[in-house]
């Protein structure tokens, strides 16, 4: 069921009418379980299966895990006070092993099932590429949205762990917290800790946040259809004839997949939370206006949040404070001198970060290259930071609106041919199509009537403009005045109500369906 | 405490630490800043700070900072 299909269209607006007219507040988190379970079933029954031994897992080993915790403190606190330093440090030493060995079955188990379904014929292609008789590949399914889940039980199980959450002794609970349907499809990741304080609660109707839900996922519809969709067809004749099409062509690919990607994965994530919202549940925003950054840092700190703190919070800062790694910080430091020693283990760490990141993305080469990039510009920008303050010092550009305009198209410049490894999914040809942008001077091409030999008519790019300045109006009026245009037109009621249906007549007319359009999967779907 | 504070003025010799208590909500410390620090620390105060107390809480000012720097160091 796709979000972009009638039968999800009216799947949401039944459930809303049924959650709210029919189910007694207390209990509609019970009707999300059912809904949630249905909406997986729906796209394959199987995935059912996936689902559930990944969140019995995660159910069972926290429960193990904070029984234990809880033993053990009792028993220290009990003999405390017989105890003398070294026997209550060598205690919690072998007790805190315990917890960390059930910690690494939990987690053995939940990243076994994703290590299997999503990546074993990324493994056997690659050793084929090494051998003369390639290995056959093996037929296994990938659950929608294994990525995502996978990551949000890791996450629960560590925490439990850790101690800073409670674990959940309702399995059908639990099971909600792993399956929320809105959220299978892209995201966000979300934390136990955040998503259980809404989950679960009772719910009464608001009209404001129905109301402020429902323009989100008009919106949402608005970004999918009308721009992502519609640009995905100029994009796939672009890529998939790179010969054709290089040169001044790979700069108009930047564009488009930059508008294309925006447009999928904000429009998706804007129907997801507009659905949680219209349900009244908080999910965390997974982007902040990520275009609008001055530079890569900032820019990941802007674009899919959820998955950028998650990898902070469990890879990045674990083993960067991990005893070998701080070990090496201090050795480091000694033999390389401070200033290059303290940066060591956090550039080992930052790497560490950004090859689970593009292989999170994907099980192919392309986007392991696409991480390791991310690396090298992050830690590049790093490096050169003395410099650009020694620069700045001298020359007082930094503030004024036109630096600033100029940071920010630099930044969104360098993403954009970041994100080329994507669209033409082969790192070799990647490096070429790139290289052939300073090559190959074809810019008169472009504008000579071959825009439009690729599926698309003067009025899609027409449409599609108009769109794109529509979502980068938006989005300035929030960046300059930090108010969401939601909560400006909501007190204009007459506004809002105009907006709606604006906005519903441009997906209805402007939507790209019907010949040579085909509604299609979000792109972050796939991972 | 003087010593802690000339750790993190190591980082940004431009911030005044004793009086900010949003380090980490203005973005002024970041991740990398967040492991010198624990870095440091371990190294001139030998307190082990875990994974699990890098929360915004205890990096925010310079006092929230020390207090974890003492909690750990009592435990």
């Amino acid at each position: 069921m796709l979000f972009t299909s009638l039968p999800f269209v009216l799947f949401v607006a039944v459930l809303v009418v049924v959650y709210y007219a029919f189910v007694p507040h207390n209990e509609r988190w019970g009707l999300l379980l059912i809904a949630s379970l249905a909406f997986y079933f729906f796209a394959d029954p199987k995935y059912l299966i996936f689902i559930s031994v990944t969140a019995l897992t995660a159910y069972i080993f926290a429960i193990l895990t904070e029984d234990y915790n809880s033993k053990r403190k009792a028993y220290l606190k009990e003999h405390k006070a017989e105890w003398d330093a070294d026997y209550k440090k060598r205690y919690k030493t072998v007790t805190t092993r315990v917890t960390r060995l059930l910690l690494f079955f939990a987690l053995l188990i939940c990243l076994g099932i994703i290590a299997v379904t999503k990546y074993t014929n990324f493994v056997i292609e690659t050793i084929n590429s090494m051998r003369s008789e390639p290995l056959s590949f093996v037929n296994v399914i990938v659950p929608m949205g294994i990525s995502f889940y996978t990551f949000q039980t890791v996450s629960y199980s560590i925490d439990v762990a850790r101690g800073t959450v409670k674990a959940q002794r309702n399995f059908w609970k639990f099971l909600l917290f792993v399956s929320f349907f809105p959220q299978l499809v892209q995201g966000p990741i979300s934390r136990y800790g955040d998503l259980s304080q809404t989950l679960y609660e009772p719910k009464n109707f608001d009209f404001r946040g129905v109301s402020y839900g429902f323009l989100r996922i008009l919106w949402g519809y608005f970004k999918k259809l009308v721009v992502a969709d519609r640009l995905v067809i100029a994009l796939k004749t672009l890529t998939g004839s790179p010969d054709e099409y290089k040169g001044a062509f790979v700069f108009v690919v930047m564009m488009l997949y930059a508008a294309q990607l925006y447009c999928d994965f904000t429009g998706g994530i804007d129907i997801t939370i507009g659905i949680a919202q219209m349900l009244g549940i908080t999910v965390k925003e997974n982007f902040d206006l990520p275009y609008f950054s001055k530079n890569i840092k900032e820019y990941w700190n802007r674009w899919h949040i959820t998955m950028g703190t998650w990898f902070t919070d469990y890879i990045f800062y674990p083993l960067s404070v991990s005893p070998t790694m701080l070990k090496l910080s201090k050795w480091s430091r000694q033999h390389l001198g401070n200033e290059v020693g303290k940066r060591v283990t956090v550039y080992i760490s930052c790497f560490a970060v950004w090859l689970a990141t593009g292989i999170w993305h994907g099980a192919a080469w392309h986007f392991v290259v696409w991480g390791l990039m991310n690396f090298v510009v992050i830690m590049a920008s790093q490096e050169l930071e003395p410099l650009y303050a020694k620069f700045h010092g001298k020359f007082s550009f930094k503030g004024r609106h036109w630096y600033s305009a100029f940071e920010i198209l630099r930044t969104f410049l360098l993403m954009s041919s970041l994100k080329l490894f994507d669209c033409y999914r082969n790192v070799g040809l990647t490096f070429k199509m790139f290289g052939s942008m300073f090559t190959t001077f074809n810019i008169g091409k472009v504008f000579g009537g071959s825009l439009l030999e690729l599926g698309l008519t003067r009025g899609d790019y027409m449409v599609a403009f108009l769109a794109i300045i529509a979502v980068f109006l938006v989005s300035l009026y929030k960046y300059l005045r930090g108010v969401n245009l939601r909560e400006f037109l909501f007190d204009k009621y007459p506004l809002f109500v105009l907006s709606c249906v604006v906005l519903f007549l441009c997906i209805v007319v402007f939507g790209a369906y019907g010949t040579g359009f085909d509604a299609s999967q979000f792109i972050y779907n796939q991972f | 405490m003087d010593e802690l504070i000339e750790i993190l003025k190591d980082l940004h010799s431009d911030v005044d630490f004793e009086t900010c208590t949003t380090l980490i909500d203005d973005k002024i410390l970041d991740s990398f800043d967040i492991v010198s620090i624990v870095s440091e620390v371990d190294d001139k105060f030998d307190v082990a700070i875990p994974a699990k107390e890098l929360i915004p809480e205890n990096f925010n000012s310079a006092k929230a900072l020390w207090d974890l720097i003492t909690r750990l160091s009592e435990d």
